[in-house]
């Protein structure tokens, strides 16, 4: 599948399929998952190096296989509190579309679950109250036993991230 | 390795035939009567309408047959070439090229239109679509017979690029008498016959009415490659050499009769006298050239220099393990890895390197046609064609260049009448020029024209709020508002320029590329910009130095020394930012405080001098920790609204260092600077 046409799917990606195939992870007590289609690979932590003057969110970089990758807290974009690493911490690298830019982004997190398979027919559109995140962040919640996993939209996340950092400079 | 497209590379080739064709052309409407160029546009023309038609571009090689055919009638004296023609093939070039690229598009109309204009150009005659020509019917022609003993060879790949030798020699036997002799010598044992190589060479005595540039016509097609010689054997014999020994090959000859030719590789002959015998030079010229020369795609040479970096980090890696260790064997072996590996890089550093000319060279079509367009005279002047630049650097010029000239010429260039008014020639000259100063290479565009109207400037800037009414400014910094978005001084919106978008272009293209841009403007004499590029993008040396737990690296090219900063003097700049350096005042900064590292300062900090041309700034680091050799990463997009940082490294030990932006961080100890002048 061509890169454009994982970006595209990624974007309404319940509109292909019944289901879709995705990797859970745990931020902060919450269950986030990704389409597993994005994920690159899955790495132990490694070094991180700051970047003075950059947004929160987006700190630091890592050396990913000889490329200079940038290291994204979802937390900070869901305005959860940072906490220290942890044995189970990991970064998941996944590649997305900036701007027409197929760009490699590490994920922090604190533990990375599995590979599972979500129903179209489970999701919900993220209610407009009772939450304290950011909707247009959130493509969806899916409810999976007592719990909802939360699919982010990272192209409204990074772009927006993106734009305002743009703005503020 | 040939898994390329062939219609790709057909592409490729038809572009550069097509450049070639162009510059042939505008160096002909100054000389008009100079025959090398005549021949040489003829030459180009001659193989796009060859290898079009092999490799199916009918309509492209029906079309330019009959520029052809236009130039071979200036070839041969019968008409001369004017400037009209010349024009008319300038522009049927253009529709050349977008047959190249769109083969199947519908050009109908614009061809007949171009063919009138080129049959108006040589009086009318011939441009009218052609019959196959037929060269038998040139046999009559009374001539003094000549022989010449014609030995060549081609490649062993040719016949799979589509090359038949058998139609060579059919065509070698349509100009006279022939005796053609197969050497075979170089035929391997069967078990090691590839059988779709050429193993076969020839030698041809030939007697012939025909000139010798008809021999080279022959093999026109297939002259880069190939090996030919060609002697001239005194009288018309034809049996100067025997050649009928039994290893004699009338074999293919036979056959060769029934091999089809195609019909655009049958040269057109003339009467003998007409022809101008000058087709040795450019023949052995282009073999020279291919014997030196290798195409090769852009994008391989992108991944070698990924290779080759990733070969510098890991090196760097081993150097550092090397050092720790005491075995004496793995030093020496690091030592010759960190050799070999430094030689590689350098090698790759000049395989990137192509000369500006190429940049050039596309300028002179666009000031020909700026030079209908505006009326204005303009001559172009190249300098410095052969200095070299990386191979992205030149690409991602190209569109900043042509802003450039576009404005000398539009904004720079006073009318004729107005340049005779002021006193000047009435030719503008625009001057591009490249040369090599340190690790930078400077492009400037200099026009003679009236210079920066600076009251203008002002006028604008002050109307669209960029300045304060009256507010001081030195010129540098007058100028440098040119480069704001929107900016435009141009009092009536042209074709060329004046839509207001563009210089802010420029700006923000060259620094992409870690340059910076001068301006110097002299009124009534004219502008120069100047365009300092760092020579390569892929590789630097850095000078790595530690600030808090972090590393950096700052370009070396831009280093100029490193002091320690004294206590005392530590102290003492607690108010002040600058220190005294031989007598002259170097603002600095603290990088600790602008990357809010929250450590402590080392006990004894460093100042690392760096500058960019005129302008000193120092930084204040924690350690100096040596020499780095960089190969330079760059940032993603989320990166991009970090100046302070020009791109990311990896060390040897595995880890990320930043690549300090050092016209940035001289910009901003500028500001700094002029904050404590304001405070006083």
């Amino acid at each position: 599948m061509s890169a454009t046409a994982i970006a595209e799917r990624f974007d309404n990606h319940w509109s292909y399929a019944e289901e879709v195939e995705v990797l859970t992870f745990d931020l902060n007590g919450e269950t986030f998952a990704l389409e597993a289609v994005i994920v690159q690979e899955i790495l132990d932590l490694l070094p991180e190096t700051a970047v003075p003057g950059s947004q929160p969110f987006v700190a630091s970089v890592i050396n990913f296989r000889g490329k200079v990758i940038p290291l994204a807290d979802l937390r900070l974009a869901f305005g959860m509190e940072a906490t220290e690493a942890t044995i189970d911490s990991r970064i998941i690298v996944i590649e997305i579309d900036l701007q027409g830019e197929q760009t490699l982004v590490g994920l922090r997190t604190d533990k990375v679950n599995e590979v599972t398979t979500l129903a179209k027919s489970a999701s919900e559109a993220p209610p407009s109250i009772g939450m304290r995140w950011r909707a247009d962040y959130i493509n969806c919640l899916v409810k999976r036993g007592g719990e909802f996993i939360i699919l982010p939209n990272l192209q409204a996340i990074f772009s927006s991230r993106h734009n305002a950092a743009g703005a503020a400079s | 390795m040939s898994t390329l497209d062939p219609v790709a590379v057909f592409r490729t080739e038809a572009a550069e035939c097509l450049e070639a064709i162009e510059a042939g052309l505008l160096d002909l409407t100054h000389q008009l009567d100079n025959k090398d160029l005549v021949d040489a546009v003829f030459r180009g023309l001659h193989t796009l309408k060859g290898s079009g038609a092999m490799f199916g571009f009918e309509a492209l090689a029906a079309f330019t047959h009959h520029c052809e055919t236009a130039f071979d009638r200036v070839r041969k004296g019968e008409v001369s070439a004017t400037s009209e023609l010349v024009a008319a093939v300038l522009a049927a070039q253009d529709h050349m090229r977008a047959l190249v690229d769109q083969p199947d598009a519908d050009h109908g109309n614009i061809g007949h239109k171009l063919l009138a204009q080129l049959q108006a150009a040589v009086g009318g005659k011939e441009a009218a679509p052609a019959a196959v020509l037929v060269p038998a019917a040139v046999r009559e022609a009374p001539a003094k017979k000549n022989s010449w003993r014609i030995r060549f060879s081609l490649p062993a790949n040719s016949m799979a690029n589509g090359t038949n030798p058998l139609g060579l020699l059919d065509e070698l036997r349509d100009l006279g008498e022939c005796t053609v002799r197969a050497n075979t010598s170089a035929i391997p044992a069967l078990d090691e016959l590839t059988p779709t190589d050429l193993h076969i060479s020839w030698d041809v005595t030939l007697t012939s009415e025909q000139d010798r540039s008809a021999i080279d016509d022959v093999f026109i097609f297939v002259l880069d490659d190939m090996e030919l010689s060609v002697e001239e054997i005194d009288g018309p014999t034809a049996a100067v050499v025997a050649p009928a020994d039994e290893k004699a090959a009338p074999a293919p000859v036979a056959a060769a009769s029934a091999a089809p030719v195609p019909p655009a590789a049958v040269p057109e002959f003339r009467p003998v006298e007409a022809v101008p015998a000058k087709r040795e030079a450019p023949a052995a010229v282009s073999q020279a050239k291919a014997a030196e020369n290798v195409r090769v795609p852009a994008e391989r040479l992108d991944e070698l220099m990924d290779r080759v970096g990733e070969l510098v980090i890991a090196q760097s890696r081993l150097s550092q393990l090397a050092s720790a260790s005491t075995d004496i064997a793995l030093r020496s072996v690091s030592e010759e890895i960190e050799r070999l590996s430094g030689e590689l890089r350098d090698t790759m550093m000049v395989l990137r390197m192509v000369p500006v000319a190429t940049l050039f060279s596309r300028f002179r079509r666009l000031v020909h046609d700026l030079a209908r367009e505006t009326g204005k005279v303009i001559e172009l002047v190249t300098e410095g064609e052969s200095t070299e630049v990386d191979k992205t650097v030149i690409e991602r010029l190209a569109d900043p260049l042509v802003h450039l000239v576009r404005n000398s010429i539009d904004h720079g260039l006073e009318t004729p009448g107005d340049r005779l008014a002021s006193g000047k020639v009435e030719a503008g000259t625009v001057t591009l020029s490249a040369r090599q100063a340190g690790g930078e290479v400077i492009i400037s565009i200099k026009d003679d024209g009236r210079g920066i109207n600076r009251e203008r400037v002002r006028a604008k800037a002050e109307s669209s709020g960029l300045i304060q009414a009256g507010q001081p400014l030195s010129d540098s910094e007058l100028l440098q508002l040119i480069f704001a978005p929107g900016f435009s001084t141009a009092a009536a919106i042209t074709n060329l320029s004046g839509r207001g978008v563009g210089m802010d272009v420029v700006k923000k293209t060259v620094e992409a590329l870690r340059g910076a841009i001068d301006i110097v403007s002299v009124p009534g004499q004219g502008s120069e910009v100047s365009l300092r590029i760092p020579l390569t993008l892929a590789i630097i040396d850095g000078l790595l130095v530690r600030v808090g737990s972090g590393r950096y690296v700052i370009p070396l090219s831009a280093v100029e020394e490193c002091l320690e900063l004294s206590l005392e003097e530590d102290l003492r700049s607690r108010g002040r930012s600058f220190i005294s350096l031989r007598d002259s005042l170097v603002p600095f900064l603290r990088l600790r405080d602008l990357f809010r590292t929250g450590t402590k300062p080392d006990v004894h900090q460093k100042v690392v001098v760096i500058s960019t041309g005129t302008e000193r700034v120092g930084l204040v680091v924690d350690q100096i920790i040596g020499d780095h050799q960089t190969v330079i990463k760059s940032m993603s997009k989320l990166h991009n609204n970090v100046a302070t940082f020009s791109g990311a490294t990896i060390l040897g030990d595995g880890s990320v260092a930043l690549i300090l932006d050092v016209g940035h961080l001289v910009a901003a100890g500028q500001q700094q600077e002029a904050q404590l002048r304001v405070a006083g």
